[in-house]
């Protein structure tokens, strides 16, 4: 179980509306990871969902029970907190057993669980500690565990990764889709990291102030975003826009090239190279153009390329997006 | 202060301030000591004579100094347990979003703004004077006799009267604790299926822990003196029913005139303020380690 429906769900606080209408369809087992900008609702869309905030308007079921206000408690849902949110004066293993504590399981079944769940999360050695003296990524398997013990029908991550250093990161990515994966349990997942959201994802809903501007597969959204502002903000580095006559030729407003689909070539459209970036397996050359923005191209492998020197771009023709004046792709 | 001539730089400067503060404090000790194991009575100056250890002996096996080490404990504590607990559960109610809220907190601190011994006074004659007091023409308004606070309970009144001069402190400390509670640990434990009463047992109070140590420590330090409020309503009695080490002190050195045997009494309360001291930092102090 854990399918989860949202319909015609709205949020304001005051007078400003933070989340416009909005339906969306969760599946069983799914992993949804809701990305946007900063300040676009993902974490208020969340906390709708898990109860902690009151909709304004619409409905939201879960496995079909109109779940709109009933208290988080009785949703079933987990939430593992950006800060993690454990609690300080307790140790890991009372903390992971808090929420069956408050279930009134008695204490043979919840220490079979606490010790059942530090063996998946590898925390069997700090159970006694308390969560002051754990490291970042201790601490966030601790609250992954305190989610886990209570067999929610789904589980919310707001942004749990992002107060971890880079290769931790990485690991805790690989362990979430590896629990997901083994737990088979609906997950919603909150970031802005594009990262996690393409590697992790069934499915990435893309929001902007409120509204939802495209769901769909990772590789859907990257090959066929609904919008400008989706193909801006799905793939890394960011898509290169060009207007005017070059994407006039094209028929359209604004055309779009990823930088994996530009070419460095003997003609085509001029520039000087400005900064390079050189990540060993790939090179970002960021190219001043005459005429147009910088644009960013990725090269496979090395450049000999210097600072100022003259280069032409060709566009992969088969890799254009071309989107009209209102930003909507043109079919 | 990182490096070591800073360090020695910073002592240097320090060292008048820290020696000014020693004199401040050692003179008047040292003073209390000498007088203490002096014969000296102010109704004969001059005839002062060394007295040895009288002075502790007379104070220590007077019936009245066990009677007021009693009223000072029972002061200390019971103001302690209305505080501690009224204040957190002020604290409460004052961390709940209300209309006026500013103003609302700004009145219930105002108890601490006024001086013991008016507050002192407006309990003993507009509350609990068994004639004209608030509290007697309740009674009287629902036919019962009323109850002379002062002289049926004096010792319980005026904890009483301590405890609501020291209540807004309490509330004050706890409250901003209160507020320093991370939203997200709230959350979580609703989430966690803990009810309002759970989450008040095992998120808030033991957030607060440190601040109750706070309270506890710094109003032991004022509770032990307490005098202004015993001498402006109850002058200690009836009897020495609601005298306490101080005002003991007091009567012994300038109601019968002998500073020797008040000088003793004074030395002995620092004595006994600093076991009171040490009980404590055993007992929480370990609260306060981060
Ligand atoms: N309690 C509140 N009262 C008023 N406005 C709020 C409240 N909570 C959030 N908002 C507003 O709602 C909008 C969405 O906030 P939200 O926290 O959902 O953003 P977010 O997408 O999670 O951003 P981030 O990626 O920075 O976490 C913001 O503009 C924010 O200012
Ligand atoms: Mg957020």
């Amino acid at each position: 179980m854990g399918q989860i429906t949202l319909k015609q769900v709205t949020k304001s606080f005051g007078n400003t509306d933070v989340i416009r209408p909005l339906d969306l369809e969760i599946g069983e087992g799914e992993f949804v990871v809701f990305v946007g900008p900063s300040g676009c609702g993902k974490s208020t869309l969340l906390r709708l969902i898990a109860g902690l905030e009151d909709i304004s308007s619409g409905q939201i079921l879960i496995d079909g029970q109109d779940a709109s206000h009933t208290p988080p408690a009785k949703r079933g849902l987990a939430m593992v907190f950006q800060s993690y949110a454990l609690y300080p004066h307790m140790s890991v293993r009372k903390n992971i057993a808090f929420p069956l504590k408050m279930a009134g399981m008695d204490q043979a079944a919840i220490d079979a669980k606490v010790n059942g769940a530090a063996k998946v999360l590898n925390l069997t050695d700090y159970l006694d500690r308390r969560p002051g003296q754990l490291s970042g990524g201790q601490r966030q398997r601790v609250a992954i565990g305190r989610a886990i013990v209570r067999e929610p029908k789904a589980f919310l991550f707001d942004e749990p990764l992002s107060n971890l250093d880079a290769a931790l990161r990485v690991n805790m990515r690989l362990e979430i889709s590896e629990l997901h994966q083994s737990l088979k349990t609906t997950m919603i997942y909150v970031t802005h990291d594009q990262v996690e959201a393409m590697t992790m994802a069934d499915k990435i809903v893309v929001l902007s102030a409120g509204r939802i501007e495209q769901v769909g597969s990772p590789l859907d959204l990257y090959r066929h975003p609904a919008n400008k502002f989706v193909a801006g903000f799905i793939g890394s580095p960011k898509m290169n826009f060009v207007t005017g006559p070059e994407a006039a030729k094209h028929g359209a407003d604004t055309i779009g090239i990823r930088p994996e689909h530009l070419k460095l070539s003997d003609s085509g459209w001029a520039g000087k190279i400005g900064v390079t970036e050189r990540l060993g397996s790939d090179t970002f050359l960021h190219v001043h153009m005459d005429g147009m923005d910088t644009m960013t191209v990725r090269t496979e492998g090395d450049t000999a390329l210097k600072y100022g020197a003259p280069v032409h771009l060709t566009p992969d023709p088969a890799c254009i997006h071309r989107f009209d004046a209102q930003g909507k792709t043109l079919a | 202060m990182a490096t070591a001539h800073s360090r020695i730089a910073a002592r240097f400067m320090l060292a008048p301030a820290v020696l000014m503060l020693l004199c401040w404090m050692i003179v008047p000790l040292a003073m209390t000591i000498y007088f203490s194991f002096l014969r000296y009575n102010l109704l004969m100056p001059g005839m002062e004579q060394w007295a040895g250890f009288d002075n502790y002996s007379y104070f220590l096996t007077d019936p009245a100094f066990f009677t007021a080490l009693k009223n000072t404990l029972l002061l200390v504590g019971g103001v302690l347990l209305i505080t501690v607990i009224g204040g957190t559960l002020l604290a409460l109610l004052l961390d709940q979003a209300m209309y006026g809220q500013g103003f609302v907190r700004i009145m219930v601190i105002a108890p601490f703004f006024v001086m013991p011994t008016v507050s002192a006074l407006v309990w003993k004659n507009m509350f609990m004077n068994p004639v004209n007091g608030l509290f007697a023409y309740m009674a009287k308004a629902v036919g019962l006799q009323p109850f002379d606070f002062l002289s049926q309970a004096p010792l319980a009144s005026i904890i009483l009267i301590v405890a609501w001069q020291w209540l807004p402190f309490a509330a004050l400390i706890l409250l901003t604790a209160m507020q320093s509670l991370d939203r997200e640990q709230m959350e979580a434990a609703e989430m966690d299926g803990a009810g309002t009463f759970s989450r008040f047992i095992y998120i808030v109070v033991p957030h607060l822990t440190r601040a109750v140590t706070v309270v506890i420590l710094i109003q032991t330090i004022f509770l032990l003196s307490v005098f202004a409020e015993i001498l402006v309503t109850t002058n200690g009695g009836p009897g020495n029913a609601s005298t306490n080490i101080t005002y003991l002190v007091y009567a012994q050195s300038l109601l019968q005139f002998d500073v020797g045997g008040g000088s003793a009494g004074g030395i002995v309360a620092v004595i006994l303020a600093n076991i009171v001291a040490i009980f404590l930092m055993r007992m929480i102090g370990k609260n306060l380690e981060a």
